[in-house]
């Protein structure tokens, strides 16, 4: 996993089964979420998960554009994932590369998976994710900043998308891995799950595991996921029972 | 995309037949099309392969060149995978710049190949730092009738597996040898039709289907990759189920690429 | 692929096989696939989309109101009204066994082989029909509406692959018959569903014999006593 011909490999795992930031194997990263920070968008929000920092914005139902991608008798989820330039060590191209267009489209499906659509014909559904500090997992982040800005925007749901990033780190099964994990560790699976039906809308992996291994990977990451839907559930609940100008006080920037 | 809208009674029927273990063509749930190899098919490449996966047909060719290592891969050479949706192949493939799909099925054999460690990158490495082969893989996609993942990847895999390193024409060896493949990942991609999960899908199953599963495995018993893709969910538990069909199928589909 | 006639200094090759072209009184297969204030846009497999106008139905939508009567996705078994000079294909669903089609599912062949599909004065698709135990309906522009039971359908899917691979050689119906025969179980497959929701047949009968078919091939039975008139085979 991209390790070819680095030098260094930090210990990802210390003797006493902790990780390189102190977390146990199961541990979530420190995760903050605030629902509608943004003041033009229908709906938003922003997720601040170890040192990710992620906002999404949605607007609409609204028209489409361009046209051509109108259908008749649903709205069109539009889903654009963009890394800042500034958000990596070294500075990354402006414009959207191969790998934000492939993320670009799997958070659209996970979305179209649980959207109600149909109830919008002929309109567009906008979701903007732009990821302003990364490090590893940023699509979950972004996934979840969306879902909640999805919410924000009152759009019609089956269930809040919940997601989270599993990997193998050191020969261990672990939660929510971190840039150093992600480079130097063993596999990496990020999932989104919609845990009232339990079922997973966004499914990628790379690296190596054995049956055993996945079969792990996918019960930690269902806990994680449902960790955080817990999470996002509080912080849905925050925006509604806060007046306004509290929330808006939160812009970060 | 000049997508046409297929007929909601044909996508029920589709749906119907997977629930009685039935399917359009005949197959069994997990039943494959036949697939074929035919590695060198292209004598220009340095390595090639047609595959056809029932009428899905794709073609690869392998590519090597002199290049310089990536600053942070100092000992290493360099592999990319492309996939082209060319209009031919389909009436819904445009020309143009390359859709979603396209880049969508680009990284996902891309990723196979790379997470398997196929290729061991670093023997592509000739002078560190200055000199190292880049190992070109391109895919075309000649018709369309479903599955292209598969086809695609299976095509890759093909072309590499019966590659040449063309080191004499480089001037960097006094003869050409066979390009190390040191892993074997098959990619093997399901789709949902009501309550059953079908391999191989044709176009229609995928037209109808509700989520799609691509699951590369090796030789070793690991899983190197997967994706999810189109409308749908699955179960952690169905994501097992899939992956363990996946390992009995890429056996014998690596036996078929190896030509064993 | 076609035979290729020579008329100097042209050469005119008539298609084996090729797209759907149009020609009035046909019955087609249409799929709606856009739903606007006054009409339906249906994509009939041929060079452009066939608009069905409310006033060639039996329905009277108001505005707005079309997607109550079809949806994108529906199926629906139409004639074809007129062809003009702008190559507009307009299409009715006036007629007798006209309608919506509901339930069953979709085959094709292409457009070329209808011919054989019907069989002269309708003889292969009634042998298909009678030993499939299934209920047809034929479109002129190679799509195929079949009901039945899901083994019946997938014969009759069978069938059409043979017409289609093996649709130049002669013996055809036998070679149909044979491989019906051969495959199990011909009558007694579950009560016949009903046909589909079907629509005023106050209108008139607008399926002739197509005259400029092939000799052989009426392209729907012509019989104006028979039950089974129109594109339908039960």
């Amino acid at each position: 996993m991209g390790n070819v011909g680095a030098k260094e490999i930090p210990e990802l795992l210390n003797a006493e089964g902790r990780r390189i930031d102190g977390r146990k194997l199961d541990e979530l990263r420190s995760i903050t979420m605030k629902v509608g920070p943004l003041t033009r968008a229908d709906g938003s929000a922003f997720v601040e998960w170890g040192e990710n920092k992620v906002m999404a914005a949605v607007y609409g139902p609204r028209e489409v554009h361009p046209r051509h991608l109108m259908q008749t008798s649903k709205a069109i989820i539009q889903c654009r994932y963009n890394m800042a330039a500034f958000s990596v060590d070294e500075r990354k191209r402006p414009g959207q590369d191969r790998r934000s267009q492939e993320i670009s489209k799997v958070i659209t499906e996970a979305f179209e998976s649980v959207v109600f659509t149909e109830e919008f014909p002929k309109t567009s559904i906008d979701i903007y994710i732009e990821v302003l500090q990364a490090n590893a997992g940023t699509r979950c982040a972004g996934l979840v900043a969306a879902s909640l800005a999805l919410a924000d925007a009152g759009i019609p749901m089956a269930d809040l998308v919940s997601a989270v990033a599993v990997g193998k780190v050191a020969g261990r099964i672990a939660l929510d891995l971190k840039k150093e994990e992600d480079n130097f560790g063993e596999a990496d699976l990020p999932m989104a799950l919609v845990p009232q039906s339990g079922r997973l809308v966004l499914i990628q992996m790379e690296g190596h595991l054995n049956r055993d291994e996945l079969r792990q990977a996918l019960d930690l990451g269902t806990k994680g996921c449902r960790e955080i839907y817990d999470r996002m559930r509080e912080a849905l609940r925050a925006k509604y029972d806060t007046p306004t100008s509290a929330v808006s006080a939160g812009v970060p920037a | 995309m000049s997508e046409v809208v297929s007929a909601e009674i044909q996508t029920t029927h589709i749906i119907d037949l997977a629930r009685a273990g039935r399917r359009l063509d005949g197959r069994g749930i997990d039943d494959w099309r036949p697939v074929t190899v035919e590695p060198g098919y292209v004598k220009s490449a340095d390595g090639s392969a047609l595959v056809h996966v029932g009428d899905t047909a794709v073609l690869c060719g392998v590519k090597l060149e002199i290049g310089k290592p990536f600053p942070d891969t100092p000992n290493a050479g360099v592999l990319t995978t492309n996939a082209e949706l060319i209009a031919l192949s389909s009436p819904t493939f445009e020309p143009g710049p390359p859709q979603p799909e396209a880049i969508e099925l680009s990284r996902v054999v891309d990723r196979s190949i790379r997470a398997a460690e196929t290729i061991d990158l670093t023997k592509l490495c000739v002078t560190p730092s200055e000199k190292c082969w880049t190992c070109y893989v391109d895919i075309h996609c000649l018709d369309h009738t479903g599955n292209l993942i598969d086809a695609a990847q299976l095509a890759a895999l093909g072309a590499l597996t019966h590659a040449t390193v063309p080191a004499k024409r480089f001037g960097v060896g006094e003869h050409d040898y066979p390009l190390d493949v040191s892993h074997f990942p098959v990619e093997c991609t399901f789709v949902r039709l009501g309550d059953r999960i079908v391999a191989d899908p044709t176009f229609e199953e995928e037209t109808a289907g509700q989520g799609r599963l691509t699951v590369a495995t090796d030789e070793q018993g690991n899983v190197v990759a997967m994706q999810k893709g189109k409308i749908g969910a699955f179960s952690p538990e169905e994501v097992v189920e899939t992956v363990e069909r996946a390992f009995r199928h890429g056996d014998r589909l690596r036996n078929v690429v190896r030509g064993t | 692929m076609g035979y290729a006639t020579w008329r100097e200094p042209f050469v005119r090759v008539v298609p084996f096989a090729g797209r759907y072209s149009p020609k009035p009184h046909d019955v087609i297969v249409g799929i709606v696939q856009d739903v606007q204030k006054t009409f339906w846009l249906l994509d009939i497999d041929a060079s452009r989309w066939a608009p069905l106008h409310t006033s060639g139905t039996p329905w009277e939508p108001g505005p707005g109101e079309l997607d109550e009567f079809l949806r994108v996705g529906d199926a629906v078994l139409v004639a074809v009204e007129n062809l003009d000079a702008t190559g507009k294909i307009g299409v009715t669903m006036k007629g007798e066994g006209l309608g919506k089609l509901s339930g069953g599912t979709l085959a094709g062949v292409s457009p070329a082989k209808i011919p054989r599909v019907i069989g002269k004065g309708g003889s292969m698709i009634h042998t298909i029909t009678q030993l499939t135990g299934t209920q047809v309906a034929v479109g002129q522009n190679g799509r195929i509406w079949v009901d039945g039971n899901p083994d019946g359908i997938l014969r009759v899917r069978e069938c059409l692959r043979i017409i289609e691979t093996e649709g130049q050689r002669s013996g055809l119906t036998e070679r149909i018959e044979g491989f019906l025969r051969s495959t199990g179980p011909t009558d007694d497959t579950g009560p016949h569903p009903p046909r589909p929701e079907s629509v005023d047949r106050r209108g008139p009968d607008r399926f002739e014999d197509d005259p400029s078919g092939p000799d052989d091939s009426p392209s729907i039975p012509s019989d104006e006593s028979h039950e089974g008139e129109g594109p339908w085979e039960t």
